[in-house]
């Protein structure tokens, strides 16, 4: 899984069935120091999550697919947490 | 899934079965301020309604052949939907 920040919401009318009515976010990958890198990722918001709010991010098909309930869904990239800190060691 | 702009259409002359009829459009791929990045890719469109011009958000491997009908097919990166519109954070 990675961490990330919510950085902005895609609004789509035209798409595949499986993401209708669901909330895509675009989440800035972070850094291990919590900076931001750069990249980027459209993930699908199972936990209520909004721009501002550190996420965690599953990035894996099979288990993306789990989460969503969906046997064949084109999903990949779920957000599955809200981070409320990371400490470092 | 990561965002890009279709640049332009492809036209096969022979594909593989179960791709006959699906659209093949040019991905140049969006960083995250929407500015081109990287080397443009070959996308299915399983919305089949996506044209040059359009921002549109596209999957990456085997997730992007279950967006298709049939979905046992070699495709490698598919658009899933056309983007209306990205509201992103102040900065």
């Amino acid at each position: 899984m990675i961490i990330g920040m919510v950085t902005g919401q895609v609004y789509s009318t035209i798409g595949h069935p499986f993401y209708r009515a669901k909330a895509l976010l675009l989440v800035e990958r972070e850094d291990a120091s919590g900076g931001r890198t750069g990249a980027y990722i459209l993930a699908v918001d199972t936990v209520g999550a909004g721009v501002g709010q550190r996420v965690l991010v599953l990035d894996e098909g099979t288990g993306g697919r789990q989460v969503m309930g969906s046997a064949n869904g084109p999903v990949k990239s779920v957000i599955v947490g809200i981070v409320d800190d990371v400490t470092h060691s | 899934m990561l965002l890009g702009r279709v640049v332009g259409v492809v036209v096969p002359a022979v594909v593989y079965d179960g791709l006959a009829g699906v659209p093949m459009l040019l991905v140049q791929p969006l960083d995250r301020s929407g500015e081109p990045e990287g080397r443009a890719i070959v996308a299915a469109d399983s919305t089949r309604m996506a044209g040059p011009g359009e921002v549109v958000y596209y999957e990456g491997g085997r997730e992007a052949a279950l967006s298709l009908d049939p979905w046992f097919v070699p495709v490698d990166h598919a658009i899933i939907g056309i983007v209306d519109d990205v509201v992103r954070e102040p900065r």
